[in-house]
């Protein structure tokens, strides 16, 4: 499956590589699919986890209790370095783990 | 094969009918076969730029999975292949009058190489690899472990164009006491603290190797941006956690990098099988290498009708960590009779092998439909799945139900 490419494809990449320079996307905005059920605490672990990325991280998640959710939110904290004051971790806790409780 | 997946199986064993009536729309069936799978139930079908409709695992960063559909037919196509980054933001705009790839590090003559440098100055190779996500699958680990959700489609087949890594490096002239290279891409994460996606290979493993390459094509064009324009590094046999995309630096260095991606992440038991006792923790861990041997039916699709007594062709594809596959068998009867498929092109020892088998459906009533794979080596897929607690690795032999009726 290795091979040196034939003199055709050379041929056929000369216009691409005279085409644009520039290449630019745009992404969408995040899909309601990952919005947070209701309930007590759902703003701040929405402003806490959306600081860095979108909540359908939390909606795939299999359900868990305290301990599972103490866990991320540790990792969160300690390896990726998010700025949550231990209040604030506490009532996103409760909130995970009564929503997406077991 | 766990139970409850086929518990949920029965239960939906009624969605066949809606997937033949709604047969006529385009979007539906791909919409309702992925209705009936529990872990990808619930999820939209998104449309992002270079990309067709793919099933949305997250928005931020953007990880898009491919449905099973594509899984007919040995090649990928580039709007089909599944999106996974680890940190946000992701690259969206790339200039590539600017853009340099960087080889510095424990080298002679660091370089800084324009993407026409990478194509004029160095000899073109082609490779057909499968890239599959370390943790495809994980959705369906039991019991269930943390992470992305994926079902069966963080994977894709593709023809990959570039130079090789090692004409790159020799180029560059690798200096005596160099143990790793590492690779890092555009994306960087908007706060300091998050660790950025770092990866690292063996010297000796790249240099050894010369389907490792830094490729500029992917089926015969650009690579799509969310796939890692404007050249990305394949590493064809291993999980594609170390194919970096939007590459931009490889440094050569004398030690066994272990930062975050490579240590604690992406980390596999340091056992036979890679795996442990369901539910517990490893004593010890390697990096996650070579992909284990799976195979997948892409046609029919899973809940699909079909007509008692008239053929059907099974259609799908097999693949391993680059032995090749020797072999592919399907079954009918929940395995306890397997026969032969017949092998499709071979596109080499890296690429997806597509399979087809015709089969007729005795008579009225569910069906469940096997298939598992054998690689050159002797490897092939277990009934029971193994565990891990990152859930990498999944290669149990898989099935899909359909109704005849």
């Amino acid at each position: 499956m290795r091979r040196t490419l034939g003199i055709a494809t050379l041929v056929l990449a000369l216009p691409l590589a005279a085409a644009a320079q520039l290449k630019t996307i745009t992404l969408p905005p995040d899909h309601p699919y990952g919005d947070l059920k209701p309930g007590p605490g759902v703003e701040v672990t929405q402003r806490a986890c959306r600081a860095c990325h979108s909540t359908d991280y939390i909606v795939m998640q299999p359900r868990g209790d305290a301990r599972q959710w103490e866990a991320v939110l540790t990792k969160m904290i300690k390896v990726f370095g998010a700025s949550i004051s231990d209040e604030d971790a506490k009532a996103i806790v409760g909130y995970l783990s009564t929503v997406y409780g077991k | 094969m766990r139970s409850p997946r086929r518990e949920f199986l029965r239960t939906v064993g009624g969605l066949g009918a809606i997937v033949v009536s709604a047969g006529l729309l385009a979007r539906s069936p791909r919409a309702l076969a992925q209705q009936a799978d529990p872990i990808l139930a619930g999820r939209p079908l998104v449309r992002y730029p270079e990309k067709t409709d793919l099933i949305l695992l997250t928005s931020r960063p953007p990880q898009l999975e491919t449905p099973m559909t594509y899984f007919d037919r040995a090649i990928t196509p580039n709007d089909a292949f599944f999106v996974r980054y680890h940190t946000f933001p992701v690259p969206t705009s790339v200039d590539v009058g600017s853009w340099r790839l960087r080889v510095t590090g424990l080298v002679d003559r660091p370089l800084e190489l324009s993407l026409n440098d990478l194509k004029a100055k160095f000899s073109k190779a082609a490779v057909t690899a499968v890239a599959q996500c370390s943790g495809n699958s994980r959705g369906r680990f039991a019991p269930r472990v943390l992470g992305g959700e994926w079902g069966d489609g963080a994977m894709g087949n593709a023809e990959w164009v570039g130079a090789r890594l090692r004409d790159l490096l020799a180029a560059a002239g690798v200096r005596q006491g160099a143990v790793q290279a590492t690779f890092e891409g555009l994306d960087k994460p908007a706060f300091p603290s998050v660790p950025h996606f770092v990866k690292s290979l063996d010297i000796r493993r790249v240099m050894d190797d010369p389907d490792v390459i830094v490729a500029y094509q992917m089926n015969g064009r650009e690579l799509p941006m969310l796939n890692g324009f404007p050249a990305r590094l394949v590493v064809p046999g291993w999980y594609s956690t170390y194919w970096v995309k939007n590459l931009s630096e490889i440094a050569v260095i004398d030690h066994v990098f272990e930062k975050f991606w490579m240590k604690p992440a992406y980390r596999i038991p340091d056992t036979p099988c890679g795996c442990v006792e369901p539910g517990t923790a490893p004593k010890n861990t390697v990096p996650i290498s070579r992909m284990t041997v799976r195979s997948f039916i892409g046609t029919p699709a899973n809940g699909a009708r079909v007509v008692p007594g008239r053929p059907v062709t099974l259609k799908g594809i097999a693949f391993d960590g680059g032995y090749g596959v020797r072999e592919v068998e399907v079954s009918d009867d929940s395995g306890v009779t397997w026969r032969r498929a017949q092998l499709g092109p071979d596109l080499g020892r890296y690429a997806f092998r597509e399979w087809d088998a015709a089969w007729t459906p005795a008579s009225a009533g569910d069906y469940t439909l096997m298939v598992r794979a054998l690689n050159a080596i002797g490897e092939s897929q277990g009934y029971e799945p193994l565990w891990n607690p990152a859930g990498y690795l999944r290669n149990v032999v898989e099935r899909v139900t359909v109704h005849a009726g």
